[in-house]
């Protein structure tokens, strides 16, 4: 089973910050929607107002057409919710954990054993240890065990692959692509955007407002302007040397090349950075046209917010 | 470089907590001035070796020399000499920015008109003046984060340490955060910094991969995706973490 979510204006404030500012998106049934932002974006508040565990200042949520509000009992009976940071008892062992939040549901482990076999095999030989001796990736899958064990239609997934290395962060993603095949609707958030084109559809997010949203795809289709891919030997000096270049808008390191963001077209664009880059006695000049992937579209709409 | 450009020297490095091996005779040498990317899966053994080159815990067996101090014997003198920042812990939030400055300051026996000058330079330098007054949980992560790298290098110390330092950070600030890291570098003073993004490893001059207490892999990042055929540090990364399982 798996549920439609429906947010509708929604905003939320702490004081003088806007945490939420007049959100409004729907999810549909099944759907793996990532929430894509850095810290500060808005991600943690939304969660916390779709569980109902905070109310918001204006707008309103549905899940499967239940508002979360005034429904709250019913709505906490069909999600699953893994929070940033806290969900496991650290004295518990991995099985009283589970059991825990199982019985919470009025379930039981037996019961619903089909739905986190596949994850909770993976720490079941640890099954009696305390969850607070647990690594960083098995303390995960456990969190993760338990914010299923009630079978639930929507999962919220809080920054789950937060501090994790790249390869249990791919781990991760796997399990979440083979859980929405049995039809879950999956909500997860990541200040990592290159876990962006893992999703079926996105909401880039920078400071409680929403920057864009639509599938990996679209985002990338629509980046505004061209892309070169510049690598030279001494790339400390020749990020200050591109930044200004005539028809550059926008100069950043992208690992081991800069990516220069342009309106004009490229072949011209080469032809004047080659006689440009090579006056200025760089060596090994490589300059290739390239698709922009998500974080470049992220920095675009940055720009564009900031004005700058 | 020669052996005399050794700012930090590891030599059969082990430490155990119980039977468990968390840094199983590590033997590397980081040089004076460059930026030396330390990575490696969770638990791998990364804030082991932190920890014993900042003086906050013994090695159980081998020899670790940190700016020219042997860290066993005088782990208070090796604090002196090195800066240390990290995302969970830096500044103190019930501080203003200011007293955040003075605090460091005071602890690394700075004279107070010293304090004022760099704060000044620092705030200055990062557009922030107009927040100097300001308790610092009122400050955006991405600021915040600049904030602690300036104050950890206050003291100017021959090494900083940073822990995920960019953890959570915007890509903009993320990038700003780097070109601070570069002009430490260039000014001379030694970067360890950890990471989970792939693409700062790229930013390194040399990058150290651990698994499982061991060191499996330590060179240029350009020399590492040659050695690995891999195309970018993510790939080398998943490539060591895979023949090691």
């Amino acid at each position: 089973m798996s549920v439609p979510v429906h947010i509708e204006s929604l905003s939320k404030s702490f004081g003088k910050v806007h945490a939420l500012e007049n959100i409004s998106l729907d999810i549909q049934k099944g759907e793996l929607f990532g929430f894509i932002g850095p810290d500060g974006a808005g991600k943690t508040t939304l969660f916390r107002i779709l569980c109902s565990l905070m109310l918001a200042d204006q707008g309103e949520v549905t899940i499967n057409h239940i508002d979360v509000v005034k429904g709250y009992k019913k709505i906490r009976q069909i999600i699953g919710y893994m929070p940033g940071r806290f969900s496991l008892y650290m004295d518990l062992s991995v099985e009283e954990n589970l059991a825990f939040y199982a019985r919470i549901f009025h379930t039981s482990i037996e019961e619903n054993y089909d739905i986190i076999r596949d994850i909770y095999e993976q720490i079941a030989p640890f099954k009696k240890r305390r969850a607070g001796d647990l690594s960083g990736g098995m303390k995960q899958k456990l969190a993760l065990s338990c914010a299923l064990i009630h079978n639930p239609a929507l999962l919220i997934l809080d920054e789950p692959t937060t501090g994790v290395d790249a390869v249990s962060r791919k781990e991760f993603w796997d399990m979440l692509k083979k859980m929405q095949q049995t039809g879950i609707t999956i909500l997860v958030s990541t200040p990592y955007m290159d876990e962006a084109a893992l999703c079926d559809r996105v909401a880039l997010m920078q400071s409680g407002k929403l920057l864009s949203m639509d599938t990996p795809t679209q985002i990338v289709n629509d980046f505004p302007g061209n892309l070169l891919s510049i690598k030279a030997k001494g790339m400390y000096p020749l990020l200050h040397d591109l930044d200004g270049f005539e028809g550059a808008n926008s100069v950043y390191r992208f690992g081991e090349t800069i990516h220069l963001a342009t309106k004009m077209n490229t072949n011209l664009m080469e032809q004047k950075l080659f006689p440009f880059l090579e006056g200025k006695g760089y060596q090994e000049i490589e300059i290739i046209e390239k698709q922009a992937n998500i974080e470049d579209c992220f920095l675009a709409l940055m720009e564009g917010k900031t004005g700058s | 470089m020669s052996q005399q450009d050794a700012i930090i020297q590891v030599k059969d490095l082990v430490k155990k907590f119980g039977d468990f091996v968390a840094n199983d005779h590590l033997n590397f040498d980081v040089y004076r001035g460059e930026i030396f990317g330390f990575l490696g899966a969770n638990g791998a053994g990364k804030t082991t070796t932190m920890k014993i080159l900042s003086g906050l815990s013994r090695p159980t067996s081998g020899k670790v020399i940190v700016a020219g101090i042997d860290v066993n014997l005088h782990p208070e003198k090796v604090k002196r000499k090195i800066g240390y920042m990290s995302q969970l812990f830096s500044l103190y939030n019930d501080l203003t920015v200011k007293e955040n400055f003075r605090f460091y300051g005071g602890i690394y026996g700075l004279s107070a008109k010293k304090i004022r000058e760099q704060t000044r330079y620092y705030l200055e330098k990062l557009d922030m003046i107009s927040f100097e007054n300001m308790l610092l949980k009122n400050i955006p992560l991405g600021w915040k984060q600049k904030l602690a790298f300036s104050v950890a290098n206050l003291h100017h110390p021959d090494i900083i340490f940073l822990d995920e330092p960019t953890g959570g950070v915007d890509p903009i600030t993320r990038r700003q955060f780097w070109e601070l890291i570069y002009e430490a570098s260039n000014q001379g003073t030694t970067v360890f910094v950890t990471t989970h993004y792939m693409d700062e490893a790229e930013y390194c001059e040399r990058v150290c991969i651990m698994s499982e207490g061991k060191i499996e892999a330590l060179d240029t990042p350009k020399a590492l995706k040659e050695q690995f055929q891999a195309k970018n540090m993510n790939d080398v990364f998943l490539k060591i973490a895979r023949n090691v399982e």
